[in-house]
């Protein structure tokens, strides 16, 4: 053996690391840290960045903007861990067995997810139309007519209108990973459950839903940080209108950042987003690391 | 089960017919777009969503298509696309082998890098990645956003061919070395042919979220001409403003490639998404 070959040897995961990992760092690494420097400064996106304290936080919490823009993340947030986890794990159980026609239903029921949120955001964005769209319209045709509203410009609702798009979308999601979760289930322990008495219900409560637990946590996370990084749906539908009434953290950021040159102020929002978001990296990061720990 | 049999159960055959009723009201949303798309604006206006068509035409789509812009926004979708992800995937190969099969310092860490990154707020790394583009002459051209977007898979990619990678029993490999393959070699030769059913699947999820991405479009775009389809709904929609027909007929030209993505690929989307949620 050569006696540079030790070394070589070392070299070699770094040999496979070094073009991607630097890649990695430059575009992605790197920009995150520089974001925190530049939320220290006055930068306009023209002139060099001049340093400024920490006056981009201060003003930022006593914007009025800010506040609502974190209110409705919180919308965002209650309404995504409840309603499609609820709906897909129903949808989960409910075409895990062997029904007529189960392959179109769950189809039926992912298909939004291929779609941009660009594309969602327009078609919603025509059913929501005040005067012609479909829902306003089928309130009519049954009589409801008292119900029929501007959803997208009407300040209380604007916010659940939009959300309501983003469930519609991630119900499949979470269907999908309910039914692989559902595939590790050992048919075994249902049966014995049954045998030993329990009802359908019983069985789901004690025994599936503890057992789906694993991905329930994955699920919960994942639909967390998926509500924090909210921006499509309404830069597409209000642009955070009327009256910054749909403002999420996202949007509330890149008008700043974009559209009113505030770079600064801009890196100030997206490090609060940041912060928020890092405590459900965290947990994700725990919980898919955990089983690396047991190899 | 067969059909008649489970029909036989009333209780069965009332959950079934609520399902059926749930999943329509799920598709009401593609089925009104595309209704939409083969009437006229006047039409619509004057008599409502809830009326019998006066004339059906394709006309929206030819205005969507020529003048709305999609005939440049839809293959410039592509040549963003398909770019990224051939890189994301060959570089992301390359990382995932050396975390997969090697053991050394930093190794449990980088992989950490890796899998943190991909969860991060867009925002958050939205402004230096615009000053980078910028500072690199890359700002409003194909390779800036093409670059980002290599970059950014890079993390989810890496940690799902890891992953992937760490079930091929390492006695193959093993067997390779002794035989005299080099590194490189064994990676290419061996590991990536056995990687191929992950990397069909992720090629396939890659493909639809690149596609479909929206914000670093606007953020690293600045030319019309250049835009995805993404971006140039929205500005078809600007354009656009009172005109659904042409919005909607838009919308699902737009859709055209994800809903071959559906039909074809479907198997191996499904497979993407869980195996990056539920696996390592």
């Amino acid at each position: 053996m050569m006696p540079g070959n030790k070394t070589l040897t070392k070299l070699t995961p770094w040999l496979f690391l070094i073009v991607p990992l630097l890649i990695y760092l430059v575009w992605v690494i790197g920009p995150m840290f520089y974001t925190f420097y530049l939320s220290l400064t006055n930068w306009d996106g023209i002139s060099p960045p001049g340093f400024v304290g920490f006056r981009n936080y201060e003003r930022l919490f006593r914007d009025p903007v800010f506040k609502i823009s974190l209110q409705n993340n919180l919308k965002w947030i209650i309404s995504f861990i409840t309603v499609p986890v609820v709906a897909g794990l129903g949808l989960a159980m409910a075409l895990n067995r062997s029904i007529p026609g189960a392959k179109f239903l769950k189809a039926s029921f992912y298909s939004p997810m291929v779609l941009s949120l660009v594309v969602c955001g327009l078609i919603w964005g025509w059913m929501y139309q005040p005067a012609n769209g479909l829902i306003n319209g089928a309130l009519r045709a049954v009589g409801l007519d008292s119900l029929a509203q501007g959803w997208l410009s009407n300040e209380k609702y604007v916010m659940w209108s939009i959300i309501a798009v983003a469930v519609w979308r991630q119900v499949g999601y979470v269907m999908v990973l309910y039914l692989a979760g559902l595939q590790g289930v050992d048919p075994g322990l249902i049966d014995a459950s049954r045998v030993d008495g329990c009802s359908g219900w019983q069985t789901f409560r004690h025994v599936i839903f503890p057992l789906l637990a694993p991905v329930t946590v994955i699920v919960v996370t994942i639909s967390i940080i998926d509500s924090l990084r909210a921006f499509d749906l309404v830069s597409v539908m209000t642009r955070g209108g009327p009256y910054n009434s749909s403002s999420v953290l996202a949007n509330f950021m890149y008008i700043e950042a974009f559209n009113n040159y505030k770079m600064g102020y801009g890196a100030a929002i997206a490090v609060i987003l940041f912060l928020i978001s890092l405590v459900f990296i965290f947990i994700y990061l725990y919980r898919t690391m955990q089983t690396e720990l047991e190899y | 089960m067969t059909t008649r049999k489970f029909f036989s159960s009333p209780w069965r055959t009332v959950g079934f017919v609520v399902l059926l009723v749930i999943t329509f009201l799920w598709l009401v949303p593609f089925l009104q777009a595309i209704l939409t798309s083969f009437r006229t604006n006047d039409d619509l206006m004057l008599r409502g969503f809830f009326s019998l068509p006066r004339q059906i035409s394709l006309k929206s789509f030819a205005e969507a298509w020529q003048r709305g812009g999609l005939s440049y926004y839809l293959p410039n979708s592509f040549i963003i696309t398909i770019p990224s992800l051939i890189l994301t995937l060959f570089l992301s190969s390359l990382s995932a082998y050396a975390l997969a099969r090697y053991k050394f310092r930093g190794n449990r860490a980088l992989l950490f890098l890796f899998v943190g990154g991909m969860m991060l707020p867009f925002q958050v790394l939205m402004l230096p990645v615009f000053r980078l583009t910028d500072a690199l002459g890359l700002y409003d051209t194909y390779w800036g956003i093409i670059a980002f977007h290599t970059a950014f898979q890079l993390g989810f990619c890496t940690f799902l061919l890891r992953n992937y990678m760490r079930t091929v029993p390492g006695e193959i490999i093993e067997a390779a070395r002794i035989d005299g393959c080099g590194e490189f070699r064994t990676w290419w030769q061996i590991m990536m042919p056995l990687t191929v059913p992950a990397l069909a699947a992720l090629a396939t999820l890659e493909f639809t979220w690149i596609f479909n991405d929206y914000l670093w479009a606007i953020v690293l775009l600045r030319s019309d001409r250049l835009k995805p389809v993404t971006a140039g709904l929205a500005t078809l929609q600007g354009q656009y403003v009172m005109d659904w027909t042409v919005i909607i007929s838009g919308a699902l030209l737009a859709t055209i490639p994800s809903v071959l993505v559906f039909i074809f690929l479907q198997r191996y989307f499904i497979e993407g998404l869980t195996l990056g949620a539920t696996k390592g």
